[in-house]
């Protein structure tokens, strides 16, 4: 079997086991919870027949390895339950919101993978000249400026004082200049921090790649340097990128509750917020499920990409380090 | 005490350092020192509400008319002492369980590998939100949740420099000559895993900050009358259109305490490394 394709079938071994072992966690953490497990997970608006009708669904009164099956059967087959509020199915709840949230993120990834490059870029081909200061300065600001602050002040200046861009919501469904309207700030917010970052780790990649040997010697050629940059060093500068984009998608879906609390756009953030707030615990587990099955999916494609790009990581799976 | 000079003097002499430096002794003394030079932070005085900076209201006051500077030092002691309290921890916890899954390898330390997967497959705000939401807010759950949050960073980091101790000649030579296991660990583990470990601490300050402000900031964090970063900033967002002092004063602090510390670990991290050592000359 070729490495590539065994590198693929064991990393996805792994992420089945890593939600397996999620959502067991996922039991572990509601089952621990002090108190009588109904009345607390359905909230003050359930009614002693809804009580009733939960205790059974999720097998309360039978032994613990039973309940946890009974979990997993509804985890895997995707029926999360009906809500107590609306009494929809949770799961076309989900699906109904879950679109805003990749789109935010995937906005986010875009914009700072673009920024990001281009900056890095800019300041790897002049290292130690003012702009590459600048650029050094900025990239730390922007990481350590959190992204719902970055979201307050975009809110304050470009939606309320200057009133280039709205305020709230996702935009009408089926308008795509109005979505992507709504879509402008709060990407921009959720990628500041990963600009600064992805143009840190280009810069310094960059740098490494272009003081190679093979790099000297096409110099040595005359190789004009932006065609070395862009052909050749920028791809390979590139590599360590995408291994951080696992890390990068995860801390987007952190920060989308924020950046989608405040700028009040539904998705996956927002709906697990206020379902925090109305105690409203099955919609709760039912958005983390889904949050973590996004992350883990998303980590899976990035290791996927990260070995096609770099064939020495499949390899390097199949030997003892 | 001779280990330290030199880091303390290679981090002085690294400009960003120096700034981070800086900017951790002045958040340090506003969160210390602020308090004692305020009014009483909680006092309420509605005639006075929305003011903006003045002698008597350094950075103005907020809805019911409370002085933000001493809510401002409040709640940046607040942040200062969770994110110390929580990496202290989670280094502690993720040294004993890394030294130990490395010590006994096999099935334990597979386990514990997938443990920590299993806790980093989450995505951390969503997870501590979870967490939060279900045992309830309060100073105590908050320390544990973040806590929870970082303890596979330690532990992963103490487990791989446990396995690279393992096979050095001086362990094995301990080894042969007697030493009880105990005492290995005590005497050649730990502090040779403390090292890297301290450095990601400080490196991690930053993030809890930003975890902390962000909990309290949608109330799942620090709670009413005690004041915190992210509260601040929440309670001058909802007040947006009567006045902007109090979402400013707490974010340009929250952003400085963020920076310092991060550029400070960074110096540190640059400092603790031989390779780079001595660089700023």
């Amino acid at each position: 079997m070729p490495a590539i394709v065994q590198f693929i079938v064991q990393r996805l071994a792994a992420a089945l086991l890593t939600l397996v072992g999620a959502i067991l966690l996922l039991f572990v953490i509601i089952q621990f919870v002090p108190g009588d497990l109904a009345s607390i997970l359905l909230g003050p608006r359930a009614t002693p027949e809804l009580r009733a009708q939960f205790a059974e669904r999720m097998g309360l009164d039978r032994s613990i390895p039973e309940q946890i099956f009974l979990f997993f059967r509804r985890a895997v087959s995707g029926d999360l339950g009906t809500d107590v509020v609306t009494g929809r199915d949770i799961l076309s709840i989900i699906l109904d919101v879950l679109p805003n949230t990749l789109q935010l993120a995937g906005a986010g990834l875009l914009i700072s993978l673009a920024f990001g490059i281009a900056l890095g870029c800019i300041a790897a081909l002049k290292p130690g000249s003012l702009i590459d200061t600048v650029l050094g300065v900025a990239s730390v600001a922007f990481i350590t400026t959190p992204a719902f602050v970055v979201a307050i002040f975009l809110l304050l200046i470009f939606s309320l004082k200057l009133h280039w861009l709205p305020v709230t919501g996702a935009g009408a469904p089926g308008d795509p200049l109005d979505r992507l309207s709504h879509l402008i700030l709060p990407a921009t917010a959720l990628s500041i921090g990963w600009i600064g970052y992805l143009a840190r780790l280009v810069r310094a990649s960059l740098l490494e790649v272009l003081s190679e040997q093979h790099v000297r010697m096409m110099r040595a050629y005359g190789v004009p340097e932006g065609r070395i940059v862009r052909h050749f060093a920028l791809r390979l500068a590139l590599v360590p990128m995408v291994a951080v984009m696992g890390i990068g998608v995860g801390d987007m879906i952190s920060n989308a509750v924020f950046v989608e609390i405040i700028f009040a756009r539904p998705g996956i953030g927002t709906l697990i917020y206020n379902a925090i707030l109305n105690r409203n615990f099955p919609i709760v587990q039912a958005g983390i499920l889904f949050t973590v099955l996004t992350y883990v999916t998303c980590n899976l494609l990035v290791d996927v990409i990260n070995a096609l790009l770099d064939p020495r990581i499949a390899r390097s799976l199949n030997k003892p380090a | 005490m001779d280990v330290y000079l030199p880091i303390l003097r290679d981090i002085w002499r690294s400009p960003t350092g120096r700034i981070g430096l800086v900017l951790v002794i002045l958040i340090l003394l506003f969160a210390i020192l602020g308090p004692v030079f305020s009014v009483a932070p909680n006092k309420i005085a509605v005639q006075d509400r929305f003011q903006g900076p003045s002698l008597q209201h350094l950075l103005g006051t907020d809805n019911l008319g409370r002085d933000l500077f001493s809510r401002t030092a409040q709640g940046t002691r607040a942040a200062l002492a969770i994110s110390l309290i929580v990496v202290a921890l989670s280094l502690l916890i993720g040294a004993i369980i890394g030294v130990a899954a490395g010590m006994a390898g096999g099935w334990i330390d597979r386990g514990v590998i997938v443990l920590f997967d299993i806790i980093s497959a989450y995505p951390a705000v969503i997870l501590a939100m979870g967490l939060i939401a279900l045992y309830g807010v309060g100073f105590t759950n908050l320390l544990l949740v973040v806590t929870l949050l970082f303890i596979p960073q330690f532990g992963r980091m103490a487990r791989a420099q446990t396995l690279s101790l393992r096979h050095q000649p001086f362990i094995d030579a301990e080894r042969v000559l007697g030493l009880p296991m105990a005492k290995l660990v005590w005497r050649h583990f730990l502090p040779n895993v403390l090292g890297p470990l301290i450095v990601l601490a400080s490196m991690n300050v930053p993030v809890v900050i930003t975890i902390e402000a962000g909990l309290s900031f949608i109330g799942l964090g620090v709670q009413p009358p005690q004041a915190s970063l992210g509260s601040l900033i929440r309670d001058g967002y909802v007040f947006l259109n009567q006045s902007w002092w109090p979402t400013i004063g707490s974010a340009i602090t929250l952003a400085l305490a963020t920076l310092g510390s991060t550029l400070f670990g960074e110096a540190l991290r640059d400092a603790a490394d031989p390779k780079l050592r001595g660089r700023h000359k």
